[in-house]
């Protein structure tokens, strides 16, 4: 759907103030960045973090007590999806060295070391293979690799300040080492990123970076990185064998309270299969799906947060769950473009954020979660949201910017994606600015590890979106493409030593489930939720009210 | 949460899988098929437009035409005969990356029935990416890797042009090939990320990186202020002031 009249007549605004903000971008100033305490004073009253009921405390588990989004609490005082009494473990379907639940970027990133280092695979995924939010990611991938300007040091001081000075040390020292080498590694894959005609990768800035390392691949750095892993796994099909549509519900342990394998569920079948493994890791992403506080999301269909409830059911601390990251800029328009995310590129290339009158009220380039609370306040108590026919209110990225700044066509050279999708809507993106508001995005805590990859429980290793530190509280742009390929690959790279020397072979168990759901009921806690969800709801109310035998959970029962 | 904001307005008749359902008339296929009451399992995947499960192909009463689209980006339109293409078997050649070059050979090896291709443009019709799917193989063909690579960018592997193509190629999986073989041996190596990698292996920024992990809060906050912003217009050639910490 092209802009309304409405929405035509407010972009002349945008217009009229461009040539004045593009002569001010050319001769470098800037909208003031604000300062960190400015920042803080932001996001304490604007960021929905900081909103009555945000927050609530986790009564059961190791981290009984800590408060996070009510969406997530949900999901962990919930019951397994299946009665342990019901699963025999005798019956194993699968043995492996190594079992990956999720096969996102961080799995299959994971399943190439561990075979690698000669060891046996299995990728159990709950949509197929490659469905992940890695496969969405658009903007980059950071990394300090031009030493004549940047180094891992200025990286590491970045990622702080994104992170609010929370994150843990050994994990960011980890991420930003092992950049540039992750970078040689996908280019040695052949991953197409976009470079210089003499070869160099070209870099851009982005919110809270002090030198541009935005490497990237067009707008589609994400869905180029995750297509060529997964290429890279199936010519080692010989000993990466995935299992679509067949998600991990419960993890397995062994008597000797190791991890050993995990019971699977064929979302086509209703089956449940139980994996033997020496060594499990645990790779199942975000969890935008819940739609903590009603946001729209940029997240994939499958991103419900499995992980954390299978990790936190067998024992695994969470941390860094009490921040949730909203992406500043997702589309509000058109409706059915809503919750798409606009790759912050757009703004790392030059393009102003702006109010209904076509004025700049924030930089566009400050960390995610300060940029999203200044869109927010200016919505809300400034007043000079934009309003759509459908009553949402938005804020202008002025895109046509960049045609003007880097010379026309530029826009459709480096957004190919974004360009070719609003074009169906009859919106030239190089020609008027996309209507945005902040949108659900990632998760930045998760399970506790270390910089091995390793969790408190013995042969269970994490990596990738559902584990939390390396972000302290904010995660910047471009560190999470980093993230699931530096820890993905540390991950097998730990899982499969310890299959190989470590691995105790016992018998498998459940107890920790049977536990779990005591520790409910004494805390009085009756409920008929179940976890991991697997799947959101999006059918339609009326529906439902028709569909009497839903509850069979089958069709001939 | 989706299907619950759509609000009251005019409907349409949709046929999916020839079974009639009335939608709003502004949500896409994929919305539509939920409102309809389906719980999606299959052909539906990252609901943005990039990760190719959800290809689609419809038709409408009194027309010779299949189109083609991306459920979750395709807006339904009154009376069109839908069906998804969730899956489509293909052929996927296995080879070691290290060990081919890139030229005509290493394409007709992984893919022999390359060369069946009778360009006949049933493939570029069939996109929903408005990918020139004919001109890519037509460049496989001429052994042009950098082409094949170029035109096939946008590729989201959602298999309709495979389910649709006369000559029975699996298109999309000799795109990938091609642009493995263009990033890995006809791009120019970005030589400084093997010098960047070399350096952090001897150890070039160990103390210092020490010395921000023993660093506390004020102290890391004071070195996060002060730190030199390049500035967003500068070129390539920029270089920082203090080059302490290079």
């Amino acid at each position: 759907m092209p802009y309304t009249s409405e929405l035509k007549e407010l972009i002349k605004k945008v217009e009229e103030t461009r040539p004045a903000r593009v002569e001010k971008k050319r001769s470098g100033e800037e909208f003031p960045l604000l300062s960190l305490k400015e920042r803080e004073e932001r996001l304490k009253k604007y960021h929905p973090d900081f909103k009555e009921g945000s927050r609530k405390e986790i009564r059961v588990g190791p981290n009984k007590g800590y408060a996070i989004s009510p969406e997530i609490v949900n999901i962990l005082e919930a019951k397994s999806r299946v009665n342990p009494d019901l699963i025999d473990l005798e019956k194993v379907a699968y043995e492996t060295d190594v079992l990956i639940l999720g096969g996102g970027g961080a799995g299959t990133a994971a399943a190439l070391t561990v075979q690698e280092n000669g060891a046996k695979v299995l990728i159990a995924t709950k949509l197929r293979h490659g469905d992940a939010n890695t496969m969405m990611a658009e903007g980059g991938i950071q990394a300090a690799t031009k030493g004549t300007k940047d180094s891992p040091y200025y990286h590491y001081l970045d990622v702080l300040g994104g992170g609010h000075f929370k994150n843990v040390p050994e994990l960011v020292y980890t991420l930003v080492t092992e950049a540039p080498k992750v970078l040689e590694w996908l280019e040695n894959l052949g991953c197409m990123l976009t470079k210089l005609p003499e070869g160099q990768l070209k870099s851009l800035h982005g919110g809270g970076t002090c030198r541009k390392r935005m490497h990237y691949a067009a707008d589609i750095t994400g869905a180029e990185i995750m297509r060529t892993l997964r290429d890279e796994a199936r010519n080692r099909a010989e000993d990466i064998k995935v299992l679509e549509f067949s998600p991990a519900v419960e993890l397995i342990m062994n008597e000797y309270g190791h991890c050993a394998g995990a019971v699977l569920y064929n979302l086509e079948t209703e089956e449940y299969f139980i994996v033997k493994a020496k060594a499990v890791v645990m790779a199942t992403g975000g969890s935008g799906r819940l739609h903590i506080q009603g946001f729209m999301t940029t997240n994939h269909y499958g991103a419900t947060g499995d992980g954390l409830i299978m990790g936190y059911r067998a024992g695994v601390k969470l941390c860094f769950l009490h921040t949730v990251q909203y992406h500043p800029t997702g589309a509000v328009f058109p409706e059915q473009a809503e919750g798409l995310l606009i790759t912050e590129k757009f703004r790392g290339a030059g393009a102003n954020v702006l109010n209904i009158d076509g004025q700049q009220f924030v930089n566009e380039r400050e960390p995610r979660d300060v940029e999203s609370a200044c869109f927010i306040r200016e919505c809300t108590e400034i007043g000079k949201g934009i309003p759509t026919a459908t009553g949402k209110l938005g804020i202008w990225l002025d895109s046509p910017m960049i045609d003007i700044l880097m010379g026309e066509g530029a826009v459709k050279r480096e957004f190919p994606g974004k360009f070719i999708l609003f074009k169906r809507y009859g919106i030239d993106i190089s020609k008027e600015p996309m209507l945005v508001y902040p949108t659900l995005h990632y998760q930045n805590g998760g399970l506790e590890y270390n910089s091995r990859c390793e969790t408190s429980i013995p042969g269970f290793f994490s990596s990738g979106e559902v584990s939390g530190g390396v972000h302290g509280e904010n995660r910047l742009m471009g560190n999470s493409l980093l993230d699931v390929t530096v820890f993905g690959r540390i991950a097998g790279i730990s899982a499969s030593l310890y299959a190989k020397e470590k691995a105790k072979e016992g018998k498998l168990t459940l107890d920790h489930v049977r536990r779990y759901h005591k520790e409910l009921e004494e805390a009085g806690i009756i409920t008929d939720r179940v976890a991991p969800m697997l799947l959101p709801d999006y059918s339609n109310p009326n529906v439902r009210e028709r569909q009497l035998t839903a509850h069979y959970l089958g069709t001939i029962r | 949460m989706e299907a619950q904001e759509v609000k009251k307005e005019e409907m349409v008749p949709i046929f999916i899988m020839g079974k009639r359902y009335e939608v709003p008339s502004s949500i896409t296929i994929q919305k539509a098929f939920e409102y309809a009451g389906y719980q999606l399992i299959r052909g539906c995947g990252c609901r943005g437009g990039i990760c190719g499960a959800c290809g689609t192909v419809y038709r409408f009463p009194g027309s010779y035409k299949i189109e083609v689209g991306l459920a979750c980006q395709t807006v339904v339109q009154p009376n069109m005969y839908l069906t998804q293409i969730p899956f489509f078997p293909a052929t996927k050649s296995t080879y070691d990356l290290e060990k081919i070059k890139p030229t005509i050979e290493s394409l007709v090896k992984a893919y022999p029935e390359l060369l069946r291709c009778l360009q006949c443009n049933t493939c570029t019709k069939s996109c929903p990416m408005d990918i020139e799917v004919m001109d890519y193989m037509a460049a496989a063909m001429r052994g042009d890797v950098a082409r094949l690579a170029e035109l096939s960018f946008d590729c989201v592997m959602c298999g309709l042009c495979t389910a649709r193509c006369p000559a029975e190629i699996c298109q999309y999986n000799i795109a990938i090939l091609g642009r493995r073989l263009y990033g890995k041996y006809i791009a120019l190596k970005a030589d400084h990320l093997a010098s960047m990698a070399k350096e952090v292996d001897k150890g070039k920024y160990e103390q210092m990186l020490r010395g921000l992990m023993d660093s506390n809060e004020d102290e890391l906050k004071n070195l996060y202020n002060v730190r030199e912003i390049e500035p967003e217009q500068a070129d390539e050639d920029w270089t920082p002031k203090d080059k302490t910490y290079l």
